[in-house]
């Protein structure tokens, strides 16, 4: 309430959030379109327990989000009172790092610590719970400009004789990689990544949260890597004889059966954060660092290696196996996405939610530009897309801002239709409808023989008299035809905007490696056979 | 935290390797918690933790006995020093370490002629008698955890009523760091 009080007088705007989950998620959308942190204020017990899985978002993904949550008086912490819960208990594991403030006099120090530690290094959520009594002061202590933190230190450039030696496995590559990630993205690595890639006449792949450092559409690029990345990028994996990871941990959805991935490779591994070397794969070089620093020192030690008969390989896969989906049989997902592609170009900020629309996006809608794609990547986060786009317009207000969602992930925080709606936000929303969970029931056709169980999402409202409800603007495309139509008066309009896309009800992602699979078992058209059930993890 | 097994207490041979590590640590609320939540996360079996201030006020010091699977260890030291508050994390399994272990051991003592074994052993293993009963005796031992492992297992064949350890410290020889 002190808080909430001082808001009144102060230049920092407050956005009256529907939840505190939609919260957090706007803050990360904020952040990740910008680089700078995103700031939620709740209140304590439940209002800071529903933060919990947005700090699990930012935090696998490195997003630097700071979390006030207030607590009840120091008196009564532990003693079950009124809405009071051990929040920085609860969220030790979904944190990067987190306080609970004992004296009004530490505010100044911690509210610097916890902004320096969120968004230096590896950026990760802050949380800083506050008990009432404390925001009540008195504090005498002033702002300080430095911090004093003994066990946290942040690498900025890689070690010089590493990169040499990378440099020298680099040159001798005959088939050289460049798997580019989220670190990529948050140390604005892509110009640094192009420019590598064309000394070394190397392709790029990038992973879901890597789309947008280095241009999709640079000819040296095959886009999207693992389980549902294209064909050509994961052919290009199976058969490269060196990968370099660019701020990227060879997450299970990249690397499939681990025993298996790149084992004739050479592999070299940038990352800020230390401890991901060795974690899932052990590499030959190992260069902590800044990816872009890194990257940047690299490409003066490097010369083209002879890679003319590996681009052509990569040529002839990508125009074999080009990205394609059925043309007839009523509107399809990746119909809709490909001609959001055509209108937005890569101008637009896209964020997604969580399955099957999230995949097709990330295939169809081609990142030409930084922080131009937000999506939940490591926790998975079904109801991040359509907070995320309501932060990131905030952030971006001469953006355009489309947040592709599902039936599914939408009705999990659409109620932020209202904080859209009341500050007559220019964002747009693409629900894709297929009135299921769509890629579980991918699965579940796939692998369990088409034993449907928990999928079906009958009771969806009609989602364009819902947005109406909330006063937005709201669409129906119902046929292919009236697509292109449909999207460009959305995006024209002024304000809040709700597309509804009603797609057919069955469809499937592809190309798709099964979980747990190797790469080289990548399913590029929809099989006939049955399948044997995926070991990975869903 | 994961529990500490009643097998680390009486000595026997768990099947997992056994790993010593020093944390030098940042004295804040929480730490604690945070390096443990480590542990169990990866299904890390903590069998002793020692927390002492250390030589600066402000900073404290934590020796862990654990065991798990040796290839998760190296990923548990990165996330430990990873810590905001933790300085740094050193694994000094196989080094060149001094270490040492506190055990209060208490023993039914009806006669005396067990009184007299008891004794014997304790005098051989150079522990002391630091309370002595009617009915009990209480002996204080130290040495390394091998060595109060193995009175241990010889004061198996009498009554053990109570034990407590205190846990390994450790120290690494030399110039170099704990």
């Amino acid at each position: 309430m002190p808080i909430f009080d001082a808001l009144v007088d102060s230049k920092i705007k407050l956005i009256l959030t529907r939840h505190e989950q939609g919260a957090t998620h706007m803050a990360d959308g904020y952040a990740r379109a910008t680089g700078k942190p995103g700031v939620v204020l709740v209140t304590s017990g439940p209002g800071a327990t529903n933060t919990v899985t947005g700090l699990l978002t930012a935090l696998m993904d490195s997003v630097p989000v700071v979390v006030l949550a207030g607590q009840q008086i120091r008196a009564q912490l532990g003693k079950d009172a009124f809405q009071e819960a051990d929040v920085t208990g609860i969220t030790y594991p979904v944190v990067k790092h987190s306080y609970l403030v004992e004296d009004a006099d530490d505010i100044p120090r911690i509210a610097r610590e916890a902004f320096h530690l969120a968004n230096s290094g590896r950026p990760g959520p802050v949380l800083i719970d506050l008990p009432k009594d404390v925001t009540q002061g008195p504090c005498d202590a002033r702002f300080v400009d430095t911090v004093e933190l003994p066990g946290y230190s942040v690498p900025v450039r890689g070690a010089p004789e590493l990169i040499a030696e990378a440099a020298e496995l680099l040159k001798a590559a005959k088939r050289p990689l460049l798997y580019v990630g989220h670190g990529a993205v948050i140390s604005d690595a892509g110009k640094a990544v192009i420019s590598l890639a064309e000394k070394l006449r190397a392709p790029i792949v990038n992973t879901l949260l890597g789309k947008g450092a280095a241009d999709e559409t640079h000819p040296l690029h095959l886009g999207m890597l693992g389980m549902h990345g294209t064909a050509y990028a994961n052919k290009a994996v199976v058969d490269c004889d060196l990968i370099m990871a660019i701020g990227a941990r060879w997450d299970d959805r990249i690397t499939g059966k681990v025993d298996e991935f790149c084992t004739e490779a050479i592999k070299i591994h940038i990352d800020i954060d230390p401890a991901e070397f060795g974690k899932v794969i052990a590499c030959d070089v190992c260069i902590e660092g800044d990816a872009r620093l890194v990257v940047e020192d690299l490409v003066p030690l490097v010369e083209a290696a002879d890679t003319e008969p590996w681009l052509a390989q990569c040529d002839r896969w990508r125009k074999q196996y080009p990205l394609r989906y059925p043309k007839q049989g009523g509107l399809r997902a990746q119909h809709v996405l490909h001609r959001l592609n055509e209108l937005t170009r890569g101008d637009a900020i896209i964020t997604t939610d969580v399955g099957q629309h999230q995949m097709w996006a990330a295939q169809f809608c081609r990142s030409t530009t930084n922080r131009h794609w937000i999506s939940s990547g490591g926790a998975g986060t079904m109801g991040f897309g359509f907070p995320a786009a309501i932060g990131a317009q905030f952030a971006q207000p001469d953006k355009k801002v489309w947040a592709v969602v599902g039936d599914g992930g939408f009705q999990m925080t659409l109620s932020e239709l209202a904080t859209a709606a009341i500050h007559e936000l220019d964002v747009n929303c693409l629900v894709i409808n297929n009135n299921y969970l769509g890629m579980v029931r991918q699965w579940q056709e796939m692998f369990f023989e088409n034993r449907l169980s928990g999928v079906d999402l009958e009771g969806n409202p009609d989602f364009v008299k819902l947005a109406n409800s909330y006063g937005v603007r709201a669409w129906r495309i119902r046929r292919p035809a009236d697509t292109d139509r449909i999207l460009a008066e959305a995006q024209a309009h002024r304000g809040p905007a709700l597309v509804v896309a009603e797609v057919v009800k069955e469809d499937n992602v592809f190309p798709m490696i099964p979980a747990g699979a190797p790469v080289s078992a990548m399913i590029i058209e929809k099989p006939t056979g049955r399948l044997e059930k995926p070991t990975g993890s869903t | 935290m994961a529990a500490a097994s009643s097998a680390a207490f009486t000595g026997e041979k768990g099947t997992s390797p056994k790993h010593t590590i020093a944390l030098f640590v940042s004295d804040k609320p929480g730490v604690l918690v945070r390096v443990a939540l480590v542990f169990a996360r990866r299904g890390y079996n903590i069998e002793s933790l020692v927390v002492s201030p250390g030589k600066d006020p402000g900073y404290s010091r934590m020796t862990i006995t654990c065991s798990g699977d040796p290839a998760t260890l190296g990923q548990i030291i990165k996330q430990l020093a990873k810590l905001v508050d933790v300085l740094h994390a050193i694994d000094h399994t196989g080094q060149a370490i001094y270490e040492t272990e506190i055990a209060l051991i208490k023993i039914e003592t009806a006669g005396n002629e067990e009184r007299a074994e008891l004794m014997q052993i304790a005098e051989h293993f150079g522990a002391r008698v630091v309370d002595y009963g009617s009915d009990s005796t209480i002996l204080r031992v130290y040495g390394n955890s091998e060595k109060l492992d193995a009175l241990i297992r010889l004061l198996n064949d009498m009554t053990i009523t109570e034990l407590v350890r205190s846990g390994k410290m450790v120290m690494a020889r030399g110039r170099a760091t704990t």
